[in-house]
Parts: C-alpha cells; structure tokens; sequence
C-alpha cells in the first residue's frame, strides 16, 4: 500500500510554536541582546562587545559555583534515580493499595518549592526541629547553618526527599506497561529476580528513566528556591549554587549585561548536557531487548 | 510596535537574522531533497539537522573556549567554527 505524508498536521504544532516563541525565543533573542551591551536604564546603553562574557569567564566565584552545581546535581542523580527505581519496584501492582501508594508518594511533589525550603528550616531547627533537635539529642552537634558539610546534607535530603517521588512515578509506569507476558515467559525460563530486572524490566524503562534523568538533571542544575530559602546560600558561599549566584548578579548588583552572558553560558551547559544524556540513552541497549 | 525593551544592535540583529536564514534553507532543502540519517566521523547517526545542532553548539563552546583561554581576536574562533560547521555538515 502507498504510504503519503500529510504535512498539514504541523498546523497542530503552531500554537505551541507561538507560545514558545513568546515565553523563550523572544527572551532569549533579550537575553543576547543584553550581554554586548552595558545597561543603564531604559534607552540608556553603550555596546560593549564580548566584554562581559570574558569576564563572567575569568569569574572565579562562576567557576566554584559551576564546581558545586554539578556535584550537586552528579550527587542528586545517583541517589534520586536508583532509588526512585527501587521504590517503584517495591510498589504495589494492583488493588486500593497501589492506588493509596502513589497518592502518598506524590504528596511531596504538590508543594511549592519555596514551601518546601521553609518545611525544611523547621524540620531541621536545632533547638524545636523534629531532625535538628532529634540529632542534637543524640548528642551529634548539628547546625545547618553554621556547618557547610551539614548544610550540604540538608539539601540532599530535601532534594532527595521532594523529587525521588517523581522518578518513582515514572518508573512504575514504565513497569506497568510491560505487558505480562514477558514475565510468563522468564517464569517458564526460571529466570532469576536479578535477570528479570536486568534484561526486561530495566531496558523497557528506558524511555522514561530519560525523561527522568533529563527533567532531573535540568531542574537540579537550575535548582534555586530551595536552598535560596533554607540556606541563603551560606555558611559563606558554600551552597552558592548557580542560580543564586546569576540572581545576585542581576537583581543585587543589577548588572543586567554580566547577568545575561552568564545566563547565556548556563543555557548552553544545560543544552549541551541535556542533549548528551539524551543521546546516550536513546542510544543505550541499542540491538538489546526492545 | 516598541521593541526598545529588547534593546537591540546591528551586530545581533545580523546574527538573528543569520540563524533564521539557515532555518528557512534548512527547511527548504529538506523539502527539496529529504536527508536519510547517515553515519559520518560523530560517533552517532546523525540527520541534517543534527549536524547543524551539533555544528552550532559545538561553534559557542569554541567562541567561548578561545574567550576564556586567549587573549587573541575572537575573529580566529569565527573562521575556525565556520571551517568545523562545514566539516560536521559535510563527513559528520
């Protein structure tokens, strides 16, 4: 049978080309604009070429900021996505008990993330905290805001704990759509536990374990309510993560050019991650079981 | 309309202008002659328009690289990136 294409369908894909056009390619065109120029105010501004990109470059603060956002966002990987996967795994399959598990497991991700940072800071108060006071008592000095490796583990523990649902989530509906007979057959195989996971269940997951770790990863590197509101970004610059460094850049000192070569630079960390990851698991298990 | 606010300059109009011009023959090319993914020296099969993404990314981080690494004209990283685009595009 002949097969033709009708190209009339890209008609469908135009108002989400309109509204990204006005929400991100029109920023952005912004964005380029103001990094060559020095911004004074309105109508005000003098070209200055590729001066702020060589210094937002040389920028040592940029570059222990960059350092600790991608330990942040490597570490949040490793722990988030393995373990969304484990629980996923653990969840139920059928019955009002599947239906209660996934209701609870969600609940974290209904909170705004500005809340979450203040849930936090309470949770971990020293002295009425539930953990903060709890650790204390166990007689382990505790103090987020005074210990750099503690405030550190805070915010793994509340990134960890606020968007591990979200990989879990993904991950049991890839799971369920394995169809049952895969299954039926590594049982009649006497395929182990191990076996199951490894060569049906894992390579199936494949397409969504990418938009997990794609979303992760870009919503971690660009990770800036959170610890902007448990941690302000101290003790010192310790948790100065990217994004609260650009806003102090661009809404502190309101150095609108240095701000945007610095967002440039970001976008194209982020794009070029994001497309990395992409390809290596789109093309990861390639002749495998599909 | 007032496009003030999107302060604009002749140097970035022209770059727009550039990488919307390259779109368009892009698209028109495709619709003259649609490409198959092939295998070139990337370590991936890539499209046409995988090769321009991977051209034009690739050609930021050099400007970006000779920025931060040289003290020289950014005119060098421009004629290199020009001569990698027309690599990748042609035996990526």
């Amino acid at each position: 049978m002949d097969k033709w294409e009708d190209n009339r369908a890209w008609f469908l894909v135009l108002p989400v080309f309109v509204i990204v056009a006005f929400s991100a390619i029109i920023p952005l065109m912004t964005v380029v604009n103001y990094s060559l120029q020095d911004i004074f105010g309105p109508g005000e501004r003098i070209f200055v070429g590729v001066e702020w990109f060589k210094e937002v470059l040389h920028d040592s603060r940029l570059h222990e900021a960059l350092l600790r956002q991608f330990l942040f966002s490597g570490m949040v990987l490793l722990i988030e996505i393995p373990l969304g996967i484990i629980i996923a795994l653990m969840m139920p399959k059928k019955g009002w008990a599947a239906s209660l598990s996934l209701v609870l497991i969600a609940l974290p991700l209904l909170i705004p993330w500005n809340v979450i940072g203040t849930i936090w800071i309470v949770f971990t108060r020293p002295d009425i905290g539930l953990l903060g006071a709890a650790v204390n008592g166990m007689g382990i000095p505790f103090d987020h805001t005074a210990s750099p490796i503690q405030a550190w583990i805070t915010l793994m523990l509340m990134e960890v704990w606020h968007w591990t649902p979200l990989v879990a989530l993904l991950a049991y509906a890839g799971l369920r759509a394995i169809p049952e007979a895969y299954f039926q057959a590594a049982k009649i195989d006497g395929a182990s536990s191990w076996a199951v996971f490894k060569y049906i269940q894992l390579p199936k997951m494949r397409g969504v374990l990418t938009i997990a770790l794609l979303l992760r990863f870009m919503d971690s590197f660009l990770i800036y309510a959170e610890p902007f509101v448990l941690t302000g970004g101290g003790p010192g610059n310790t948790t100065t993560f990217l994004s609260i460094y650009l806003v102090k850049i661009a809404v502190g000192q309101f150095d609108l050019g240095p701000a945007a070569a610095f967002s440039l630079i970001y976008f194209l960390i982020i794009l070029l991650f994001s497309w990395l990851f992409y390809q290596v698991l789109q093309n990861a298990g390639k002749g495998g079981a599909q | 309309m007032n496009l003030e606010w999107m302060a604009w300059t002749m140097p970035t109009a022209i770059f727009f202008i550039t990488i919307v011009s390259i779109l368009i023959a892009m698209t028109i090319w495709q619709i003259i002659s649609p490409c198959m993914k092939r295998k070139g020296f990337l370590p991936i099969a890539t499209t046409r328009g995988d090769r321009l993404f991977i051209g034009l990314l690739s050609s930021a981080y050099i400007h970006l690289a000779w920025l931060g690494l040289t003290p020289f004209t950014l005119w060098f990283a421009f004629a290199a990136s020009l001569v990698w685009m027309g690599v990748v595009m042609r035996w990526g």
